[in-house]
């Protein structure tokens, strides 16, 4: 370790500093935290944690079975095809080295496995479904995956209170399913419910399409059990509605994207299913209807209102052109800037259909109407096909082209203005084009403040990263909104935590970093610089 | 020159509201029927029927003259009505049956749908060609056999000739397609690859609501849609079983030999 000096330039990670300042003994060049981007002194970070060998795999194959160790080293010599499902993520944009899988059946082989870790230093890296979307899924090099899919039983229901407790592993829609002949749903709703965890939606505090009626995992999770960074169990897994007593500890590890803890367990609070849905797909002349159109859907539809989804024209022609479910005819959207579907769930048919009714009338027949047109879906069969091309733009986008994503909080008004500011910024930087970024889009939650940003692109490149990176960031602190609403931060955007959190928030979240954490093994490199 | 009434042509669709194919069926505990406690919508051949004469009309244009659409049913079968008329049917025609009455069977139906167009004017009946939740798949060719008319059954194209008062239908039969020519008046039933239906716009939603239900009883036409056929018992299909995992071949012949399959 000679040979190199640490400069405190107040950039660094403290941990970090203070352990490769025991490693630097001399001082003969400078290292900055800006140099560490040099892949020439990423051995420095390689040092200071152990990559798993062979002799640490012959150790977990003591406390799992076969079947629960994947390894392409000796003398597990797993082919490497298999590794890549865990290496890769949704949108094959991060790809990590990991040499070894570890699928865990129990709490406490989670836990035996995390102590064996620490102990040696080994990092490791949680892994639901892999369905994130800012790589915090992936490995940044050959950290340990720990994924979660074999831990996927429901430990019990509570078809009166509604109360679910599940292992971290179950899939969102098999829980779904789970509650519904209990006249039961889940609170939590998004287009990756097939292959997203209950684990990893808590990991990334998910919002989806069920915030707007159902609020945030912070008020629906009712109990944890998560595996700390030494291996302890903290077993928080209470089913109370209400417990003022002391910190509420679990609420620190929703949306922690598993640098705090491994979450084994979820105690969850499942809503009674509606009696009644409807749904139907808006076609609005212009962008600047939306907000009108949200308070007067608010106040004519008041309790049954469910959601109100916002798709631009060239994100509702992406879902349309990749098959994602049917909508309106040509005609019908001609001269339509951006389209909006609302849901309706209440208690009783007749009741919500007629105030949905009155409403759309009201709307059809105002003098200055907010729409140009829409439909109705009336029949089950047509009310997921409407969901579909709402839920399924982010799948179209990824069948188009490469995405870069961009999931932001900004204020309502502005979610138009974002998408075409983004978008002449590109074409100044000759970007816009087939060559290049193919479309630029936007859609999300309204009622959340939260819209999706996408810019998708032939391929993903260096030149498209700069020009969005740190525009982007900068135009969303512009507004003082949030660079990331419901994705989490991953390693995507570790270096733009700074546009939404203050110095003073970033400090303290990584004092509780170092707390919880002071080897730092969990999930590295995630969230926090 | 207008087109002679003579050459003009009324369309009757008979639609069905059904249990929604997308619910799951559960047998009641007296093992008497299903549980209709569930989302109903119009029956999906029913639907293609609409779908079917609303598309006649946009080739046609003005040669339609009219698309009526008729329900025979309990109260609520009037929404089914709504929306075939939101598709783009002109007017409808519930004859209403108390709730608590029993479904009415095909050749209830059929009579009804004979004694109806004895009423009006009618060229051409487009109608599913079965429904959903009774699977019976005789009213069409009952209606037709009833009024001595042509019948079309199982279409997956059609084409009508006003001016020569016949149509040209494709039939699915058993491995592949047969095409034949009838004279009107004519009675088509429906298959799956008639057309896709497109969905009711909020325009035509609430226009829909504007225009003429009529509701009649089956007294009115003089029809007795007493059940003929008495259900004995409902019963759900013996639970699948969930496969196994194993390890090896070996294993599995041994599993396979033990449930009596033998190589021959
Ligand atoms: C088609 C699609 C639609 C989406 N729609 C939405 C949406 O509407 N709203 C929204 O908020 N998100 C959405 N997402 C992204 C969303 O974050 C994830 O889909 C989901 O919440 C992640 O769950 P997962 O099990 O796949 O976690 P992974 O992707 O496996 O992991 C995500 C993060 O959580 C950590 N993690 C996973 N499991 C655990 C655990 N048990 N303990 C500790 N840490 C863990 C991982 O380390 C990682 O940092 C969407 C993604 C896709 C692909």
């Amino acid at each position: 370790m000679r040979g190199v000096r640490l400069v405190d330039d107040g950039h660094w990670d403290l941990l970090l500093f203070a352990r490769l300042h025991r490693l630097a003994q001399s001082s003969i060049c400078r290292v900055t935290r800006d140099s560490l981007l040099n892949p020439g002194l990423m051995w420095l970070l390689r040092r200071a944690y152990t990559s798993v060998a062979p002799k640490h795999v012959q150790y977990f194959q003591t406390i799992l079975p076969p079947h629960a160790v994947l390894s392409s080293l000796p003398p597990h010599n797993t082919p490497s095809e298999d590794l890549t499902p865990f290496n890769t993520d949704w949108m094959q944009k991060y790809r990590g080295q990991a040499s070894t899988v570890l699928k865990p059946k129990t709490t406490q082989q989670v836990s035996d496995i995390v102590r064996y870790c620490s102990e040696h230093t080994i990092p490791i890296v949680p892994q639901g479904g892999n369905t994130g979307l800012v790589g915090g899924s992936i490995p940044l090099r050959d950290e340990l995956v720990v994924s979660l899919a074999n831990m996927n039983s429901v430990r019990s229901f509570d078809p009166v209170s509604g109360i679910l407790v599940a292992d971290a592993g179950c899939i969102l829609q098999s829980l779904t399913d789970y509650v519904a002949p209990y006249n039961h749903i889940m609170p939590i709703d998004l287009g990756a419910k097939g292959s997203c965890h209950i684990g990893g939606n808590v990991a990334t505090n998910a919002g989806g399409l069920r915030l707007l009626r159902y609020g945030s995992l912070h008020g629906s999770v009712l109990g944890l059990e998560v595996v700390l960074p030494d291996g302890t169990i903290l077993d928080q897994l209470t089913s109370l509605r209400k417990d003022n007593t002391g910190y509420d500890l679990k609420q620190l590890f929703i949306g922690a994207e598993g640098t705090l803890g491994i979450i084994t367990a979820v105690s969850i609070l499942t809503p009674p299913s509606p009696q009644a849905s409807n749904n139907v797909i808006l076609a609005l002349p212009h962008f600047d209807n939306v907000l009108p159109l949200y308070r007067t859907v608010k106040r004519q539809l008041s309790e049954i209102l469910s959601a109100f989804e916002f798709i631009d024209r060239t994100a509702y022609e992406l879902a349309v052109k990749h098959g994602q479910g049917r909508g309106l005819s040509e005609d019908e959207i001609a001269g339509a800037e951006c389209f909006v579907l609302v849901e309706t769930s209440g208690g009783r048919r007749e009741h919500d259909e007629e105030k949905l009714t009155d409403l759309l009338g009201d709307l059809l027949e105002a003098e200055k109407p907010l729409i140009n047109t829409g439909v109705l879906s009336q029949n089950p069969a047509q009310f997921s096909s409407l969901w579909a091309l709402r839920e399924g733009v982010t799948e179209a986008v990824s069948k188009e082209g490469k995405a870069y994503k961009y999931d932001i909080s900004i204020p309502l008004a502005s979610f138009k203005e974002v998408v075409d500011t983004t978008r002449e910024h590109l074409r100044s930087k000759g970007l816009l084009g087939e060559h290049a970024v193919k479309h630029v889009l936007g859609y999300g939650h309204v009622g959340d403040g939260n819209l999706h940003l996408n810019v998708c692109a032939a391929e993903y490149t260096q030149e498209i990263q700069d020009a969005l990176e740190p525009f982007v960031y900068e135009l969303v602190a512009s507004y003082r909104g949030s660079v990331s609403a419901e994705h989490g931060i991953g390693s995507m955007k570790t270096h733009a935590l700074h546009y939404s959190k203050n110095d003073t928030s970033i400090a303290w979240m990584k004092k509780i970093k170092t707390l919880f954490d002071p080897k730092g093994i969990m999930n590295p490199g995630k969230v926090l610089e | 020159m207008r087109p002679t009434s003579a050459r003009l042509l009324n369309i009757l669709v008979p639609v069905k509201r059904a249990v929604d194919y997308a619910v799951k069926i559960r047998v009641n505990p007296q093992q008497t029927g299903v549980d209709l406690n569930v989302k109903h919508s119009m029956n999906p051949f029913d639907e293609i029927a609409v779908e079917e004469a609303v598309q006649l009309r946009k080739r046609l244009k003005d040669a339609v003259q009219s698309i009526k659409v008729v329900t025979i049913g309990p109260p609520k079968a009037s929404e089914t009505l709504r929306t075939a008329l939101a598709m783009g049917a002109d007017s409808a025609i519930h004859i209403e049956i108390p709730e608590a009455d029993p479904a009415p069977e095909p050749l209830g139906v059929a009579r009804a749908l004979a004694k109806l167009i004895e009423r009006e004017k009618v060229d051409l009946v487009i109608m599913g060609k079965q429904a959903i939740d009774d699977d019976a798949g005789q009213t069409g060719q009952m209606l037709a056999g009833l009024l001595d008319w042509p019948q079309a059954t199982f279409a997956s194209k059609l084409d009508v000739d006003p001016e020569a008062k016949s149509a040209t239908v494709l039939r699915e039969v058993d491995g592949g397609s047969e095409e034949i020519k009838c004279r009107l008046p004519l009675v088509v039933t429906t298959d799956l690859r008639l057309n896709e239906p497109h969905y009711a716009t909020l325009p035509n939603i609430m226009k829909a609501k504007k225009k003429p239900l009529e509701k009649l009883t089956p007294a009115d036409l003089s029809v007795d849609l007493t059940p003929r056929l008495e259900t004995i018992k409902v019963t759900e299909p013996p639970a699948r079983i969930g496969g196994g995992k194993v390890a090896n071949v070996d294993e599995l012949v041994a599993k396979l030999k033990e449930a009596g399959f033998t190589a021959a």
